[in-house]
């Protein structure tokens, strides 16, 4: 049987691109711009203000590029050993915050979802508070734990966020396909539990260790240096590279497992690979600065009123924004009431949920 | 060649399907018709994959199913299903430009574009291409999936299309279009498996009837062969009588009798 060319119009132009592409470029080039400006404003804000043109010299001067941008043995001290790590302490925990929110929220076809839905925060946090109250007694009984030093804490949390993910997926897991409803509620379910386990633990605890947990639960990237950096980097170098190149996928699931199975994906290796890649993302997040809520799930849901749900955008957006904005409530909360610190968590939600209302509301009315 | 060999399908107790066989040749159009409840659904969903029989084996091209490498198997066939959740607002040229994603890697080209624009043409969908898709009515909704699928096997030499009662929430003049359609893609060289509920349309557009009934084939054939007031009535339990169309000559089923309620 003869096969008849398609009937493609040959006099089709190639069109002008859709406007949406073109806003779609203007903001991820926007968003890289603002992060710079973000980063130099931010590494010159604090008690020893710097101005941007010395903390170019000096980020040049490590470079070994001599440069006539004057500054300070005081200025270059302050910034490299100080201000340096914890700005891209924040750029890196926001992006991988941001993208780890984008990626489940497309995982799960939601924009309500978040990675603290299916309890990865949570576990976390809660081996974290077990850690601090029980050190004492780990010390004493498991002598592995001792070795750990200071990176028991981290530890503890990271492993924690992975055994509840495992378990989500697990119980959630009936005759090899996971239903993402099931595990959105097993989540749930996990979610409570583990803040009920927090809030046995919370309940036993010193004054002294209520005031860690405390701390922990609020978030902070005071502990920034360049060790903590060359710790978290690796472990966030594989889902800051990989989840932005999900974006093909990730659109064609959101028509549905079967349609997009029917358009060549393989949706079981795609679950597996967003679940281990966010929980590596989150975890290590979470084991370094604690909890900071909103942020994954608001910088996705912004980026999309602004520019559309393609997840070839919406993930490197992510990204970006997360981290700019990270960087920012970062640089509000230790300039805000210095010499002070404001927790980082608090700020995000307090910052957060009342953009993320003004979004809802509007949202509603335009649809009537 | 698209063809079920033996299937059954059970869920607990009950068997939905019981040895089903049939094949959709390529360059025709065959409809699966029957009552609710007769099975067609689950049939299309097992030539889709989208099930997997209890027992007996669906070939595609001469392989099984499960066989085919998945991308592949989505550059020469497509399949639209019944069920269309989307809670992200994409434009409806955007939607349709999935259906291209098996055939490019990083952006499409522009030859992806004008597939796209063409597909967009034949559902008559053009005018709507920077709409976005949740703020559409249920039939442009249906027509935009239609485009996405048409554009995914556009230039397929003998592309498969599978269709789940198409024809949902569309008015008169676009199921006539979306059937149209269908006989068009045959007329090049398409295998075209589609659930219909109007037996009317089945007879003007299949080359093929396969009549479903209580999950096994009663009749198949070409639609004179199964559209005769026995079979209708065997498979739907209504009264029917046959009259021929007045200019296209295809049998027209009438009703004879209101139904006593």
């Amino acid at each position: 049987m003869p096969v008849l060319a398609p009937p493609i119009p040959t006099t089709q132009t190639p069109a002008a691109r859709p406007a949406r592409e073109q806003r779609v470029r203007l903001l991820l080039v926007a968003l890289a711009g603002l992060l710079v400006l973000a980063a130099l404003l931010g590494a010159g804000a604090g008690a020893l203000r710097v101005p941007v043109s010395a903390v170019v010299g000096i980020l040049l001067h490590k470079l070994n590029l001599a440069t006539s941008l004057a500054f300070e043995p005081q200025q270059e001290a302050v910034i490299w050993a100080i201000r340096l790590p914890r700005v891209l302490l924040a750029v890196l925990v926001g992006a991988a915050l941001g993208l780890a929110g984008a990626a489940m929220q497309g995982l799960f076809r939601n924009p309500l979802a978040d990675p603290s839905l299916l309890g990865i925060s949570a576990g976390a946090s809660l081996a974290a508070v077990a850690v601090i109250v029980l050190e004492e007694k780990l010390l004493k009984t498991v002598s592995v734990v001792g070795g750990l030093g200071s990176y028991l804490l981290p530890v503890a949390a990271f492993a924690g966020a992975c055994l509840t993910t495992l378990f989500v997926y697990r119980v959630a897991r009936r005759g090899g396909r996971v239903l993402v409803s099931t595990m959105l509620l097993v989540g749930v379910a996990t979610n409570g539990l583990a803040e009920a386990i927090t809030g046995l633990f919370t309940y036993a605890a010193t004054d002294a260790q209520l005031r860690s947990i405390t701390f922990w639960g609020l978030g902070s990237l005071g502990g920034a240096s360049w060790d903590t950096l060359s710790t978290l980097a690796p472990l966030l170098a594989l889902p800051l590279l990989w989840l932005p190149r999900l974006g093909k996928p990730l659109n064609l699931l959101a028509l549905g497992e079967e349609q997009a199975t029917h358009l060549g994906l393989p949706v079981a290796r795609l679950k597996w690979q967003i679940i281990g890649l966010t929980t590596l993302a989150v975890g290590a997040s979470v084991a370094m600065v604690g909890t900071i809520g909103f942020l994954g799930f608001l910088v996705p849901h912004v980026l999309r009123r602004l520019a559309g749900p393609d997840h070839r955008f919406i993930l490197p957006a992510s990204a970006l924004g997360g981290a700019l904005v990270l960087l920012l409530a970062d640089t509000l909360a230790r300039t805000a009431v210095a010499p002070a610190e404001l927790p980082i968590g608090i700020l995000t939600a307090l910052l957060g949920a009342p953009v993320f209302l003004w979004i809802v509301m509007r949202e509603s009315r335009r649809l009537g | 060649m698209c063809e079920a060999r033996e299937l059954t399908y059970q869920v607990g107790p009950k068997t939905l399907l019981h040895r089903v066989s049939l094949s959709a040749r390529a360059g025709e159009v065959l409809a699966i018709v029957g009552a609710n409840g007769a099975g067609k659904s689950t049939l299309l969903r097992m030539l889709s994959g989208d099930l997997k029989p209890s027992a007996g084996e669906v070939l595609f091209g001469g392989i099984g199913l499960s066989d085919w490498p998945p991308a592949e198997l989505a550059r020469r066939r497509a399949v639209l299903t019944q069920q269309h959740t989307l809670a992200l607002a994409f434009q409806v040229r955007e939607l349709v430009m999935l259906g291209r994603y098996p055939h490019f890697g990083g952006q499409p080209t522009a030859h992806d574009h004008a597939v796209v624009a063409a597909a967009l043409d034949l559902v008559g969908l053009h005018h709507l291409a920077e709409r976005e898709y949740p703020t559409l009515s249920g039939g442009e909704q249906q027509r935009t999936q239609l485009a996405r699928v048409l554009a995914q096997v556009w230039e397929a030499e003998s592309g498969f299309l599978l269709l789940d009662e198409p024809l949902t929430g569309l008015d008169l003049r676009h199921q006539h279009q979306t059937l149209a359609v269908a006989r068009q893609l045959a007329r090049r060289g398409f295998g075209v498996v589609v659930v219909l509920h109007d037996l009317n349309l089945a007879a003007q557009y299949a080359d093929q009837v396969a009549l479903l009934h209580q999950g096994r084939v009663v009749a198949s054939g070409a639609p004179a062969q199964v559209f005769t007031p026995d079979y209708i009535h065997l498979g739907f339990g209504i009264e029917v009588e046959l009259l021929a169309h007045p200019s296209l000559g295809h049998p027209l089923i009438v009703p004879t009798v209101s139904m006593p309620f």
